[in-house]
């Protein structure tokens, strides 16, 4: 694989290759990602998209995206993919169409779908080794239907189905090591707001070959309950209290982009949103902070030992 | 042309090998297995050249035969019973993409309880899809049927998707002899799939199956494809009569049968209509003026075609092989509908269920089911729906229910 041609934010584009004025949120931290990650893989894309938040991108007769479009359901978009994908190669295959009107597939759901009911689809696209990359921008809870909890959910989180004192009582399932066990070709986790690490990890997503997943965490002012001018701090706390490690899946091994040598407490980055309020106000909750610090270390105990 | 002994899932690989297919994602089911197998076989020996992907559901599979569609190849399918079901949301959203496929639906009675053999229950689940729907009653009308559904789906003033459907076992694991076509006779028929403005290229980005806000706009694309089902129903007139002139079989999208100048009309669908054939020969022995009538085509719902064929006629027994719970047999419901305040229609339209799971209907029920309507003309009163079941069954049913200790 070739050298980055990110080698600093400096090599950034400095125009959005996505149209702006969508009806996504003030603040979607999806959308930052997303605007990031257009950049790079630019038109010459299919974006098969699954219910949720961006589904909402395109609505008739308007579409900020430059390249094409699919509208699939919930559970099926991977299944969406692997029928453009396979017709595409017929059509090469065929000679009904020359290589350069050939198009990267790319699956775009919220974590509603990949976490829960497109685990299957998912599951089986990448066992089938389908050639696609998907993207499932990560807020944390069924956020276009008001922030419900999800298999995404973190421990602690008030959603609107978890807004009892101590908040939401599960733990957030791993979708990186599930994604990885499947042995992909790729396996990523990114942040808007750490825009070189996305541009790379996009950058070598689009080289490869066969199934590549990233995992976009996707702060959300509405469901998270902060102001949308806190996107980026909120994003960038997450990675400096090691809450959301930035990583990637290559070749059988695991390697960390980013340690945070000298982890923030948890407490930062729980501090700034509502969703966790209840457990610093009326009464701190150390027991449940605690809990979360401790699955932060552990997790970092592991990596590091 | 040479002729073969074929299965009804035979004829149905068969029908998809003559049409070219480009595409094949499957998921096995019983009784549908064999179609997928078959196909398989032939790819596996290079004899067709079609791209075969077994996804993990009937629901992401009808979502690969719909993308395939609206990426612009020509796509086969084929699932059964609880596999339709399964796929449910996918066919009412791949209709609305207006993505030209054809999928075969081998029908088999729904859970609960679970069971095999066939009713039509399951196709019937699919009846406000936006899918077209043809029904086969022999193995040859199940070939020939994929390449109508082809030609039917593909046009231009149509663009929708179409289920062919055969019972499960009666008709796709009996052996009938089948005329195979000559491909160049069906290319002249079916010429390549021309996708035109359905298709993904880089050189023409398109949005398809974008979301719409408000019931303006949702309305204007629902309307549009109930316009495109209903311009289906004269297109299949003019192909039924084109397959006729190229190789002899014409189809209408009613059948009538003895029924021109018969006082009273079976009305059914599917392979159990046979035995409803050669109980109108049985019925016509014995002096009675009876005939058959049987749709091939149930959407575009053929209800001119109907009105036609039942013009003048005293009575008709409806023989649905399904049960919505409730109310009744769904034909019955869509006939009455077609028929109701047009001049000509025949006062009775007499109700009857009978088939479920598979359940034969016997020559002797023919001539009850004709004796009951002949009686409601005379009386001039619609009977209440009646399902079909014999004191031997209920005998049976109620030695099983003694062996299981239930008294």
């Amino acid at each position: 694989m070739s050298e980055t041609k990110f080698q600093s934010l400096k090599d950034l584009p400095t125009s959005h290759l996505l149209g702006a004025g969508t009806a996504m949120c003030a603040g979607c931290g999806g959308l930052e990602a997303l605007h990031g990650i257009y950049d790079i893989l630019g038109e010459k894309t299919v974006f098969i998209n699954a219910a949720g938040c961006m589904s909402l991108l395109s609505v008739y007769p308007f579409t900020p995206f430059r390249g094409s479009w699919l509208y699939t359901a919930m559970a099926s978009a991977p299944a969406g993919a692997q029928g453009v994908r396979d017709a595409l190669d017929i059509l090469l295959e065929k000679e009904r169409i020359g290589p350069e009107d050939d198009l990267q597939t790319v699956v775009l759901t919220g974590d509603g779908s990949a976490y829960g009911m497109g685990l299957s689809a998912t599951s089986a696209a990448i066992e089938r080794g389908l050639d696609f990359i998907y993207i499932c921008y990560d807020n944390e809870g069924y956020g276009n239907t008001g922030h419900q909890y999800s298999g995404a959910t973190p421990h602690g989180a008030r959603t609107a189905t978890s807004k009892g004192p101590r908040g939401f009582g599960g733990h957030k399932k791993d979708l990186f090591a599930i994604w990885a066990a499947h042995r992909p070709s790729y396996v990523a986790t990114v942040v808007g707001s750490e825009p070189l690490d996305l541009a790379r990890k996009i950058e070598k997503a689009g080289e490869l070959k066969g199934p590549r997943l990233i995992i976009v965490l996707a702060p959300c002012p509405t469901g998270w309950d902060y102001d949308p001018m806190e996107t980026v701090e909120i994003g960038k706390l997450a990675v400096k209290t090691g809450v959301w490690p930035l990583k990637e899946y290559v070749d059988g091994k695991v390697a960390h982009t980013r340690v945070p040598r000298k982890r923030l407490p948890v407490e930062d980055y729980l501090k700034k949103q509502g969703r966790f309020a209840h457990l610093f106000d009326p009464h701190f909750q150390e027991e449940v902070v605690k809990e979360i610090q401790g699955r932060v270390d552990a997790y970092w105990e592991e990596f590091d030992g | 042309m040479s002729r073969m002994l074929l299965t009804g899932n035979g004829a149905a690989a068969w029908g998809m090998r003559l049409a070219e297919v480009d595409y094949l994602p499957a998921f096995p089911i019983t009784p549908q297995t064999e179609i997928i197998e078959t196909v398989a076989k032939w790819i596996d020996k290079d004899e067709i050249d079609c791209r075969m992907v077994t996804l993990e559901s009937e629901h992401s599979m009808i979502t690969a035969a719909g993308a395939a569609a609206a990426t612009g190849v020509r796509v086969f399918t084929a699932t059964s019973s609880q596999g339709l079901l399964y796929g449910m949301e996918m066919l009412y959203t791949v209709a609305g993409w207006r993505a030209p496929f054809v999928l075969v639906n081998v029908s088999r009675g729904l859970s609960s309880p679970i069971t095999l053999e066939p009713d039509h229950n399951d196709i019937l689940a699919a009846r406000d899809s936006g899918f077209l729907q043809i029904h086969c009653a022999t193995c040859q009308e199940v070939l020939d049927s994929i390449l109508l559904a082809y030609r039917l789906a593909e046009d231009e003033r149509v663009r929708l998707p179409v289920i062919v459907n055969l019972d499960g076992f009666y008709l796709s694991f009996t052996r009938e002899p089948v005329d195979i076509p000559e491909l160049a006779a069906v290319s002249r028929f079916l010429p390549p799939f021309d996708p035109e403005n359905i298709r993904f290229k880089a050189s023409e980005p398109v949005s398809q199956a974008v979301a719409v806000l408000g019931g303006g706009p949702y309305s204007y694309f629902r309307y549009q494809s109930h316009l495109a089902a209903l311009n289906a129903a004269s297109i299949f007139d003019d192909i039924g009569s084109e397959f006729g002139r190229i190789f002899g079989r014409t189809y209408e999208a009613v059948e009538a049968y003895r029924a021109a100048d018969a006082e009273l009309v079976f009305v059914m669908m599917g392979s159990f209509a046979t035995k409803a054939k050669d109980a109108v020969d049985r019925l016509r022995e014995a002096g009675q003026a009876v005939g058959l009538v049987r749709p091939r085509l149930l959407r575009p719902f053929p209800a001119a075609a109907f009105r036609q064929v039942l013009a003048g006629k005293k009575g008709a027994a409806v023989i649905d092989q399904n049960l919505s719970a409730g109310a009744g047999g769904i034909l019955h419901g869509e006939l009455t509908a077609a028929l109701y305040g047009r001049p000509n229609a025949p006062n009775i339209l007499a109700g009857f269920i009978g088939g479920l799971g598979g359940r034969d209907i016997g020559p002797e029920e023919f001539f009850e089911m004709a004796a009951v309507t002949r009686k409601a003309v005379d009386e001039g009163r619609t009977p209440p729906p009646r399902l079909l079941y014999t004191e031997g069954e209920l005998r049976e049913v109620r030695t099983l229910q003694k062996i299981a200790g239930i008294t």
